[in-house]
């Protein structure tokens, strides 16, 4: 077992252990259910309407109606839950005093940061995995089309592992989980509000720059089932980048 | 990782195949710890001032002094948690700031606060100890059998660490430092928070590593130094103010010989009987009746005389016993008296051997 893959499983065990992920996970699996039941509930509603105004069998597209709000509304209930996830790595290390030890362990420190990203990565996976139910319950029912939805779901991926990594940058700055979570709570309320900026703009090189700063129009590309390349590499370069200041701040941690 | 050779090593490094064109590079690794000038600021507070000193393989040193004297922050340059301002530091020839990882690998560090992961058993914490130390398979349970069985951790081997007394987890602290069985050990306070009979173990098995191990300990408490060490360098305000073996450090700082006597009757001119014995310096009187602490000229050794004019005088003599200062009285010397700080002389390495470097 390699030094990443030690710490990987350790903080894995301190993840199950804890009851951080229990909670976590239940209100993430729950609201990601109500928000389903819902959205099919509107989408039920609408196709008995349809039926009444034009008689027989209403075709509803639920790719529309079901699953692109809903892959919609889980931004905001991952911008509220993730950081929750992520706030422990760096500062309880630091509050318990076990950072020295990790510093002073034969690891370098990208090794300890790609392990407790990939540690935190794979709960969230996890938990992402655990909400295909709701499609392979509705399939039982209806018709619809996957691909979609399988890039919803990539969507989702990616957008959780950028708000997973702005959460490890978080939980760096300080020995204070608490103030972890709201840091990058705060950060990440602010990278969306950055899109309705880019809109004030309008349709200028200032607006596009700025628009692309903000997740919101990458993320909603996905959902709507296109797989853009300059989406793939916004993400994959945000996620490189929060992860290289994250490796700066445990860095700076030992000139102070 | 190469094995630290007991001596100084000559390395021969040939270019080409004319022997007239090789080079020979004498590394000097008889020092297994070589700390040269070290300064380290925070702000612009000094926390340490041109630290330098050595320790040879095999050998035990403490470090002693105050609090806030530095002894953490240079154990935490040692350990390459965080890089000297200036100087340079050396462990088993790696250099702390440049060969980080090398230096961490001859490394066992227990810092001030055990090191452990609360929400993970003894044997788990280990596991991943010696994981990130490379250790695997088998050779990693036979590490963990052996730094539980040292320690006396069996009994407690599959609790939750959280669960733990202070005493234990400073043992699981002291097992996470020597599971890898490093050359090098840097330990801050071992027996903290350990209960005397723990403490008595714990230097025991200091003193067992001695020989094999380089070892740094720092610590509040003076016997334990002249206990497990065999050299003691004492620190304060980022200064190093002595460094010695405790009994010549005791020698050094006596400024005379005392002799303290107890009697059984003293006449009011006893004092000054006694203060007429050629090489009498001064005479004190001791705290209970009828004791005196007798000074007398450094080297001339005047129990025999003393005695004499007692048993003469009828005085009645009761006891009759040297006075030799302990590493207490050296520690509070030269930590309270700023004097000593401007004797840098007195601080020379007293192991160390003709060094060359070249």
């Amino acid at each position: 077992m390699t030094p990443v893959q030690a710490v990987i499983a350790k903080e894995l065990r301190g993840y199950f252990v804890s009851p951080i992920v229990y909670v976590v996970g239940a209100v993430f699996l729950l609201i990601f259910g109500l928000l389903s039941y819902l959205y099919v509930g509107f989408a039920g509603a609408q196709a008995i309407q349809l039926m009444q105004m034009q008689g027989g069998m209403a075709q509803i597209n639920l790719n529309d109606l079901v699953f692109r709000n809903l892959f919609a509304s889980m931004r905001i209930v991952l911008v509220i839950i993730l950081p929750i996830l992520t706030m422990r790595l760096f500062a309880e290390e630091r509050k318990l005093r076990t950072f020295e030890f990790l510093m002073t362990s034969p690891i370098r420190i990208n090794e300890i940061v790609i392990g407790k990203f990939v540690s935190v990565f794979l709960i969230y996976l996890g938990l992402v995995g655990l909400t295909v139910l709701v499609p392979t319950v509705l399939m039982l029912f209806s018709d619809f089309d996957w691909n979609p939805i399988w890039t919803g779901y990539l969507g989702m991926v990616l957008l959780g592992a950028l708000f997973l990594s702005v959460g490890v940058f978080a939980s760096a700055l300080t020995e204070n989980q608490i103030v972890a979570a709201f840091v990058s709570f705060g950060m990440l309320l602010t990278i969306w509000l950055i899109a309705g900026l880019g809109s004030l703009f309008g349709d200028t090189a200032a607006g596009r720059i700025i628009s692309y700063v903000s997740y919101m129009e990458h993320y909603e590309r996905l959902v709507r089932g296109l797989i853009d390349t300059s989406d793939l590499i916004y993400f994959g370069s945000g996620l490189a980048l929060m992860l290289f200041l994250t490796h700066r701040v445990v860095e700076s941690t030992r000139w102070k | 990782m190469s094995k630290i050779p007991d001596q100084a090593t000559w390395y021969r490094f040939e270019s080409g195949a004319a022997p007239f064109f090789s080079t020979v590079i004498r590394i000097d690794i008889t020092f297994v710890i070589d700390v040269q000038n070290i300064t380290k600021w925070y702000g612009h507070h000094t926390a340490i001032d041109r630290v330098t000193f050595s320790v040879a393989k095999g050998e035990v040193l403490a470090f002693l002094g105050p609090n806030g004297a530095g002894k953490t922050t240079t154990m935490r340059i040692l350990t390459c948690f965080m890089p000297a301002t200036e100087g340079t530091a050396r462990v088993a020839g790696f250099d702390c700031t440049e060969q980080s990882l090398d230096v961490k690998r001859q490394i066992g560090y227990l810092p001030e606060t055990p090191p452990v992961y609360q929400e993970l058993t003894v044997t788990e914490y280990l596991t991943f100890v010696g994981r990130l130390r490379g250790i695997t398979g088998p050779k990693l349970s036979s590490a963990l059998d052996q730094s539980i069985g040292r320690l006396e951790l069996g009994s407690v081997r599959h609790r939750l660490i959280g669960n733990l007394s202070r005493g234990y987890r400073q043992r699981v602290g002291l097992a996470q430092a020597l599971l890898h069985d490093p050359p090098v050990l840097i330990l801050d306070e071992p027996t903290v928070g350990l209960d005397p009979k723990q403490i008595i173990e714990i230097r025991e098995l200091i003193k067992s590593l001695a020989g094999s191990h380089s070892v740094i300990l720092s610590t509040h408490i003076l016997p334990e130094a002249t206990a497990v060490c065999q050299r003691v360098v004492i620190i304060n305000k980022g200064r190093i103010v002595a460094e010695d073996t405790p009994e010549q450090l005791s020698a050094r700082l006596r400024q005379s010989e005392k002799v303290s006597i107890t009697l059984k009757t003293c006449p009011a001119d006893c004092e000054t009987t006694l203060r007429a014995i050629p090489g009498i310096l001064n005479v004190l009187p001791g705290q209970a009746g009828g004791s005196f602490l007798i000074e007398c000229e450094l080297g001339r050794d005047l129990r025999d005389e003393i005695a004499r004019v007692a048993v003469l005088s009828q005085w009645g003599l009761l006891e009759l016993r040297t006075v030799s200062m302990t590493l207490e009285d050296v520690f509070l010397q030269l930590t309270r008296h700023e004097d000593h700080l401007s004797e840098p002389v007195e601080a020379t390495v007293s192991a160390s051997a003709e060094r060359t470097d070249e």
